[in-house]
This record gives C-alpha cells, sequence and structure tokens, in this order.
C-alpha cells in the first residue's frame, strides 16, 4: 500500500538576503511558515517545487520540508525546520527580530 | 608583522574585483547557483541556516590593532555587530547580504586582511601556536615560515580544486598549541645540531573518521619546505580520491595507500622539482622574518603588579588563570577569555574588539592572536600593566578568568547557524558553563578542556576534547554523544566513545555527574581530569555518566 502524503510547504533561502522562505499559494515568497502554502498533494508539491526551482535569480536551494497543520497552520515536523523558522536561540538575531508577529509567538 | 608589499595590494584588488563581478552575475541571473558555489566559497561566503555567512582569514591568528578595528568597523556597517572567532583563528560574521559582500571585502583589505581560502577544497589558512613569539618554551617563532606558506598557496594555480580541503598547521614548540597532529600536514619546528628544519607529520584530521597525523619526515631541511610541501600537494592532488568526498581527505590516502608508499610518490615528485627551487624563496623569507623581529621588551618595577594580586582577589584569579609564561621574565602573555559564563564562545561585540585593539596599541606591542579555543590573546605585555588590564577589561565583560577551565568550552556554531548541524551545541555550551559557575566548582576542577561540535564534521574538536560532545539527531531529537580523554597536545589521542548518547534535557546533568564522580576518584587536588582518566580508565566515568541521576549522591560541594 501507498503511504499517504504528508502535508508539505516550499522552502528556500533568499538569494540576496540569505534568510528562510516559503513559497505562498499567490505565488510570492513569504517570511513566516504560517503564510505558506500547505501542499497535500504529491502531484501539485512537485509542480510547485519545479515553480520554485526556475526561480535561480531569487531564490537558492528550494526543497518540500513536511509540516503538520496545527493552530496557526502549519508546523514544522523537524526540529531542524523548527530554528529556520525560528532564528537561531542565542541571540535575538534573523528571525527573532520579528518574535512579535503573532505567528511567530511560540518561538520562545 | 608582515607588512603588504605594492605586489601583494594590487592582488588582492583584483580578486576583490574579480569577486564583485561574480556576485553581480549571479544577481542578475547569468550565473546559477551551482556555477556560483564554488566561487562565492573560494572567498569565504557560505550559505547558512538564516542567512549568508563571511569567514574572514585571520593568517597564523595574528592580527594589528588597526585590523582589529576594521573587523569591528565591518561588523557595525555591514553585520549586526559582533564576530565569531573560530577553532582555525578564522572570524565569522553571521548575518552579511550578499549585495554587501564585495563591500566588505574591500573595506577588510584596507587593512591586509581577506576570505580567499578561508573555504572550498584549496590550502586553508595556515594556522599556528597562537603564543608563537611569545612562549618560553619555543624554538623560533613559526609564524615567518606560516606567512611563506600562505603567500605561496594563495591562489596557486596548481592547487584551486583540490579534491578536498587541505588544512596545514605549524608550531615553533615542543608543547603542541597549535593541533597539528590533527590536520592534514602539521610542521614542528625542531633543532638538530645548530640546523633548524621542520617534522612533518601527514594525514590527521578530525571529522566523521577522526585519524592522528604520522610523521612523514623526521627532519625536514628548511630550504626544502616549499618544494617538499609542493610535492605533497601534487601527490595529493593526483593520487587523492574524487570518486567519494568522505573519502577524499589525504588521511584516507595515507590510510589506504599507507605511510611508505605515499612518502615513495612525494620524494619522487621532490627529486623532480627542488632543481627548479634557486633560492628565491629563502630571500623572500629572510625580508618576511625582518617583519617579525621580536619587539623590545622593557625592564619597570613590578611591585604594583603584586601589590594588587595581594590586594584584589578578582585580579589575582584572573592572573592565575589568564597568564602564560612569556620569553621575558617580566612580561606575560595574557589570554583574554571570550566565554564569559552562559554566553555564546567565541562571540566578540565590536565594542569589545576596539577594546581589546587599543589594550593591544598601548600594551603589547601593537599585537593580537586568536587562539583556537576561541580566544583573543595579548601576547608581550609587561606585569606592572596587568593591573591597567585587567580593569579595562572588567569594564567590557572581558575579564572572565577561565581561561583551561571547564567554561572555556569550544562549541562549533552549531544547529543555531550552521547548514550541516544535525544539533545545536551553543547552548549546551552555555548551559555547562552557567552550571558549574553556579557550583563554584571550577577553579577547584581546574585544567578541563569540552569542546562540543553539532555534527560529526567535529569542526568543534570534539574528538580531542578532554570531555567531548557531539550533537547528533536519533530518532527526531537531539542526542548528546560523549567521549573522553581526547587530547590535542603533543599527546595525540582520540576521545573513546562512552555508550548510548544523552538529550538535550540530560546531558548537563550527565556531565555533572561525571565531573562529580571524578572529584572523589582524582589522588589529590592536583591531579588533573585526564590524568585520572588515564589512570583508571574509562570504566568508573561510564559508570557515573549513565549511572541514573537518583543514584548519585547530591553534590557536596553544591552552593
Ligand atoms: C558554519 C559553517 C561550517 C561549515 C559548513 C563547515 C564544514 C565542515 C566540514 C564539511 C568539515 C568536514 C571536512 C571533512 O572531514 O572532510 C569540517 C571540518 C572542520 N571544520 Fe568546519 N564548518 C563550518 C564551521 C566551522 C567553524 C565555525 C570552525 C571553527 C570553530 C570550523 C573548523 C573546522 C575544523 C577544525 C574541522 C575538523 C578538522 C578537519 O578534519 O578538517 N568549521 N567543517
Ligand atoms: S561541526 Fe557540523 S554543525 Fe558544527 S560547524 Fe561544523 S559542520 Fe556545522
Amino acid at each position: 500500500m501507498q503511504r499517504p502524503f504528508t502535508p508539505k510547504v516550499v522552502t528556500a533561502s533568499d538569494l540576496l538576503i540569505g534568510d528562510v522562505i516559503y513559497l505562498a499559494a499567490d505565488d510570492s515568497w513569504v517570511r513566516e511558515l504560517s503564510r505558506a502554502e500547505v501542499i497535500t498533494d504529491e502531484a501539485h508539491a512537485q509542480l510547485r517545487l519545479l515553480h520554485a526551482e526556475g526561480q535561480q535569480d531569487r531564490v537558492v536551494g528550494p526543497y518540500l520540508a513536511e509540516v503538520a497543520i496545527g493552530e496557526n497552520g502549519p508546523e514544522p515536523v523537524h526540529f531542524r525546520e523548527e530554528f529556520r523558522r525560528c532564528g537561531p536561540s542565542n541571540l535575538r538575531h534573523g528571525k527573532r527580530e520579528h518574535a512579535e508577529r503573532p505567528a511567530e509567538r511560540s518561538c520562545a | 608583522m608582515y607588512t603588504y608589499t605594492e605586489f601583494d595590494r594590487a592582488f588582492l584588488a583584483e580578486r576583490n574585483a574579480q569577486f564583485r563581478a561574480q556576485v553581480e552575475r549571479r544577481i542578475d541571473g547569468s550565473l546559477t547557483e551551482d556555477e556560483f558555489r564554488p566561487l562565492r566559497l573560494m572567498n569565504g561566503l557560505y550559505l547558512q541556516l538564516h542567512a549568508y555567512m563571511l569567514r574572514v582569514a585571520i593568517p597564523y591568528g595574528t592580527l594589528n590593532p588597526d585590523q582589529m578595528r576594521k573587523l569591528a568597523e565591518v561588523a557595525d556597517r555591514w553585520d549586526r555587530g559582533y564576530g565569531h572567532f573560530t577553532t582555525r583563528q578564522n572570524l565569522q560574521y553571521n548575518w552579511p547580504r550578499l549585495r554587501d559582500v564585495p563591500d566588505m571585502l574591500d573595506a577588510l583589505a584596507e587593512v591586509g586582511l581577506h576570505a580567499i581560502q578561508s573555504s572550498g577544497n584549496t590550502i586553508r589558512n595556515v594556522t599556528t601556536d597562537h603564543f608563537a613569539g611569545a612562549a618560553a618554551d619555543e624554538i623560533a617563532d613559526p609564524r615567518p615560515w606560516a606567512e611563506l606558506i600562505r603567500q605561496w598557496s594563495t591562489d596557486h594555480p596548481e592547487f584551486q580544486f583540490l579534491g578536498r580541503k587541505f588544512k596545514i598547521a605549524v608550531t615553533g614548540s615542543a608543547h603542541d598549541r597549535a593541533v597539528t597532529r590533527f590536520n592534514d600536514l602539521g610542521l614542528r619546528l625542531v633543532r638538530r645540531g645548530e640546523e633548524i628544519g621542520f617534522e612533518v607529520t601527514i594525514g590527521g584530521g578530525l571529522g566523521r573518521t577522526p585519524m592522528i597525523g604520522k610523521v612523514l619526515r623526521d627532519f625536514l631541511p628548511q630550504a626544502d619546505l616549499l618544494p617538499w610541501l609542493e610535492a605533497v600537494l601534487t601527490t595529493f592532488n593526483l593520487a587523492g580520491r574524487r570518486d567519494n568526498k568522505y573519502k577524499a581527505r589525504i588521511k584516507i590516502l595515507v590510510h589506504e595507500q599507507g605511510l611508505d608508499t605515499l612518502r615513495k610518490q612525494i620524494e619522487r615528485h621532490f627529486a623532480l622539482i627542488r632543481p627548479a627551487w634557486r633560492g628565491a624563496d629563502q630571500t623572500h623569507l629572510a625580508r618576511i622574518a625582518a617583519d617579525f623581529a621580536p619587539p623590545r621588551f622593557r625592564s619597570a618595577p613590578l611591585d604594583g603588579f603584586h601589590r594588587a594580586r595581594d590586594t584584589d582577589p578578582a585580579f589575582r584569579s584572573w592572573t592565575d588563570t589568564n597568564l602564560t609564561r612569556h620569553r621575558h621574565p617580566e612580561h606575560a602573555i595574557v589570554t583574554i577569555s571570550l566565554k564569559p559564563h552562559g554566553g555564546t564562545p567565541g562571540d566578540a561585540t565590536s565594542g569589545q574588539m576596539r577594546v581589546m585593539a587599543d589594550l593591544a596599541e598601548r600594551y603589547s606591542h601593537g599585537e593580537l592572536r586568536i587562539s583556537h579555543q576561541q580566544n583573543v590573546i595579548l601576547p608581550h605585555v609587561h606585569r606592572s600593566d596587568l593591573p591597567a588590564i585587567h580593569a579595562v577589561l572588567k569594564r567590557h565583560g572581558l575579564a572572565t578568568a577561565n581561561a583551561g577551565l571547564i567554561s572555556d568550552i569550544i562549541a562549533c556554531p552549531g544547529m543555531d547557524y550552521c547548514a550541516l548541524a544535525t544539533a545545536r551545541s551553543i547552548p549546551v555550551a552555555q548551559q555547562i558553563a552557567a552550571r558549574f559557575h553556579e557550583l563554584g566548582l571550577e577553579h577547584e576542577i581546574g585544567p578541563l578542556q569540552i569542546k562540543i561540535s553539532g555534527c560529526i564534521n567535529a569542526c568543534g574538536h570534539h574528538h580531542v576534547g578532554h570531555i567531548g560532545i557531539l550533537g547528533l539527531e536519533r530518532a527526531g531529537v537531539e542526542t548528546y554523544q560523549v567521549t573522553l580523554g581526547g587530547d590535542s597536545s603533543e599527546e595525540a589521542t582520540i576521545g573513546e566513545r562512552t555508550g548510548p548518547g544523552f538529550s538535550a534535557e540530560e546531558i548537563v546533568p550527565a556531565i555533572e555527574r561525571l565531573i562529580m564522580a571524578w572529584l572523589d576518584l582524582r589522588r589529590n587536588s592536583g591531579e588533573t581530569f585526564l590524568q585520572t582518566y588515564r589512570r583508571l580508565g574509562a570504566a568508573p566515568f561510564k559508570a557515573a555518566l549513565h549511572s541514573r541521576p537518583q543514584e548519585v549522591r547530591p553534590p557536596a560541594h553544591a552552593a
């Protein structure tokens, strides 16, 4: 039996800044996981990834990251994605500078 | 210090202009990431978890005050006002933007700094003893040779695309503070009669297959250094494996072919090229050596120093731990700790960088060093100046009296920054340091090196920590594996694994159990952790680590 497809988001690094970005449903790139397009279909996931890979002049290293659906929308499954979502734990830099954003409050 | 010639400056300007054009072509889309990556790596630019990272080479760890101030300025202007000093005597900026990097490099070039070959499959920044030129136990200052190697290896056309990176470390002392045995090539100055030469070790390394360097030559005449290095690198370039990145380092070649076979190939090539070296390198070495002439050490009364020691316990404690014997008896080598309890190991703010630059200018003959322990060194300080220096350091959060103690931890960036990490390392270091500070035990514990890496690449040297901690992922959570008995000195030893790992919550209590058990095991207060470990073997230590917390008596010394 085929394993059920687990929800995914397309994520990458921004070419100019290098920070973590996610692909939204309207084709824009957003900085909050909560605003990312949650993909629940395998074929659609491949299409969205191809779409991202075509943007060499905008993003670096796009890939599909697994998510779970929580209260604020998509949440990381792996702890690495949690760090990418939240920023480093030792200093309030990167995404932690924006910890006041409602959807990112869960970043301690 | 080495002073740049017109040629050096022109080379750097041209190289930076080249990279600026490459960045522009990446931004306008004419270079793909696959094309750009090797180019940016060759210029020290990584893409990390949250941002780009620029690694600036600090050749053999030596800086002058203007260079340190420039590092501060670059941090303020284009980064977040701080820098991270690494175990390879480099500085990393964690937040540069791609468009700004060419400007950062131009600014650094104003003081002769660069990021060339601080990454990529090239000959990397040559590292050396951070006490070079100052240590009491030194045969000669190794830095002129280190500078010669830097100039020879920088942009060397044959060695820009090696099978894998190649790291060289040089030391001038029998006591190895430069971890030479764990570099691809280690050079140790030795004396034979009147002559100075090198003991050459090869194939050392950490990473997933840690190996101790083996002696390739017990005495290499110093005039043969560059042709010999060239023969080694050519041999590696041709014979080294390129089919598997994990088997591409020279340590694997040494392991698979054997030292003797490799030596024969190197010698054959050496015989071929040696006649072409007619001595220009030696003339150039003499010019470099003149730049490293020792400063003129002064003599002055030491009453103030002794008085401060008698009256100020904080000063006394700091001088007990953070000073090393200098070749001139009235002087001392000062270690400025970048390990405040609970802080990030190796980080310094731009303000702190400026303070250290000023201190070096005023009190240390204009010299600073970066140590592989991620601290900053003032190499030439007259003891009478120590009270004034300590007072300044204290005001800027730089007077932590812990050099060489349990809180003087080496930690790689780990998953807080590094894209390759399997777990975090910084928070583990922060918690261990804070915990033992709280227990008030560090001085009683004495010399102890904890080294933490966030993945098997071992950038945090965990294999050679007296206590090594390796962060891994097991079943979707951060897990920490402990090794014991490692040693990065001339007694090079790879630490032994102790069994199953610990979760992020368990690791600090486990280290605490280990230390408490050792305090009971040691012969007397003079026996170090490593000595007890060597005397008794791993068993009692493993038992302490893996005993369940409730079976352990409460720490006798707890506050
Ligand atoms: C943050 C980005 C970094 C990346 C991507 C990175 C990557 C790597 C990799 C892939 C290796 C294994 C090489 C091999 O075995 O062939 C390695 C080893 C090493 N790196 Fe890093 N590293 C990083 C940061 C650092 C830092 C911050 C330091 C110094 C604190 C450092 C110092 C070393 C050392 C000492 C080794 C082991 C010695 C050796 O076998 O070469 N690296 N690094
Ligand atoms: S040891 Fe691993 S996690 Fe740490 S800096 Fe090196 S590559 Fe990154």
